[in-house]
């Protein structure tokens, strides 16, 4: 039963190589979505491309559907998986600069080093930004710390948060995303073309 | 051939159809790993290993890069660091096939290269410092939060785009 690697039925040997192949479909099919151009991330922004919300949102369905129906098949054991934890103020104020990053750099750290794999230029300076950013916040960590370690809610889900059945709520999501790609054709039909 | 190779290059694959695949991918990838994708974790690992090769004592008096630093082992031997290697290999793949390698800025007509790049460099600081306050970028603790519902995932997801929006109005020169 999965996860195959930390259940030991595939030897941690492997975890590298695994990984490599990983990332090369990862950014295989973010390239080839058109995430290495920042005119096109952008456009969900300002609705004349909404490339982002349907990858984006596609995939977190499918996945969680998946991962879900993998776990009531006895395939993958879905608490042993990995809960990104949940601070709550640095995950509100961490998203908001992010916000704010993504408007003026057009990109994110994954789409930016697709943009740098085909020699973007404006990619690759975003990237030298990233690091920039990266260094800035490590050096002040003595000051963002409280920020940073502040309300500690732990691994939570939305299961958790709730206290809904997990099937639920996959299912509303499910519902959500499906009228947001609805609502983005339809307004993408009232908002001037970009060309680019 | 070479016109309609032209003609291409900004044609890309159906956004349902890239979404399923990257869907499927997360579900391999934690089918496997017990973990989700990331993208940020293999820079930051880059600057704790440069940072802790310049300054050593510095580093490992520092309670941030301290975290990362393992007694006799780089920080560079991490997982998401191999992973990032691949997605520049699979991302330079796709980007030869359809005819898109090449160095150039891409910007708006309204503004000049250099203007997009100063934007390109702040927005990059911005979003590293973003991405270590809430421990995860778009891809880590956006994407593969959201694919095992973590609550945090979907805040961090709802601020990222929330945000977005409220600001886009400042930014538009730059897009539209």
């Amino acid at each position: 039963m999965g996860p195959l690697i930390p259940n030991g039925i595939i030897p941690e040997d492997w975890n590298y190589i695994i990984a490599i192949f990983i990332g090369f479909a990862f950014g295989y099919i973010l390239e080839a979505s058109g995430f290495s151009s920042s005119r096109k991330l952008a456009g969900v922004f300002y609705g004349y491309d909404f490339a982002v919300l349907k990858v984006f949102f596609t995939s977190a369905v499918v996945a969680v559907i998946g991962l879900y129906y993998m776990d009531y098949l006895n395939w993958v054991d879905i608490s042993r998986l990995y809960v990104h934890p949940t601070y709550l103020w640095a995950a509100i104020l961490g998203g908001m600069v992010m916000g704010v990053g993504f408007l003026a750099g057009g990109f994110c750290p994954g789409t930016s080093l697709c943009a740098v794999a085909i020699g973007k230029v404006d990619g690759i300076v975003f990237t030298i930004g990233l690091v920039i950013g990266i260094f800035i916040f490590s050096e002040s960590f003595s000051a963002l710390e409280p920020l940073f370690e502040r309300s500690n809610l732990g691994h939570i889900t939305l299961v958790d948060s709730f206290n809904l059945s997990p099937y639920l709520i996959v299912l509303v999501f499910t519902i959500i995303a499906v009228v947001a790609f609805y609502f983005s054709d339809w307004v993408r039909t009232k908002v001037k073309k970009v060309f680019y | 051939m070479e016109k309609y190779k032209q003609k291409n290059r900004h044609v890309y694959w159906n956004p349902y159809f890239g979404g399923f695949l990257l869907g499927l991918l997360i579900i391999f990838t934690f089918y496997m790993t017990g973990r989700g994708l990331g993208a940020s974790g293999a820079l930051k690992s880059g600057v704790v290993t440069v940072v802790h090769t310049i300054a050593p004592e510095h580093a490992e008096n520092n309670l941030y890069y301290s975290k990362f630093i393992k007694e006799g082992e780089s920080p560079m031997n991490n997982w998401l660091v191999f992973e990032a290697l691949g997605v520049l290999l699979g991302a330079f793949l796709s980007g030869a096939f359809n005819n898109r390698l090449g160095f150039r800025v891409q910007h708006s007509p309204n503004i000049t290269s250099r203007r997009r790049l100063i934007f390109a460099l702040s927005g990059g600081v911005l979003f590293g410092i973003g991405a270590q306050i809430a421990r995860g970028c778009t891809s880590g603790a956006a994407l593969s939060g959201m694919a095992v519902l973590s609550t945090g995932g979907f805040i961090t997801m709802l601020s990222i785009f929330g945000t977005g929006y409220l600001v886009s109005y400042f930014f538009r020169k730059n897009w539209i």
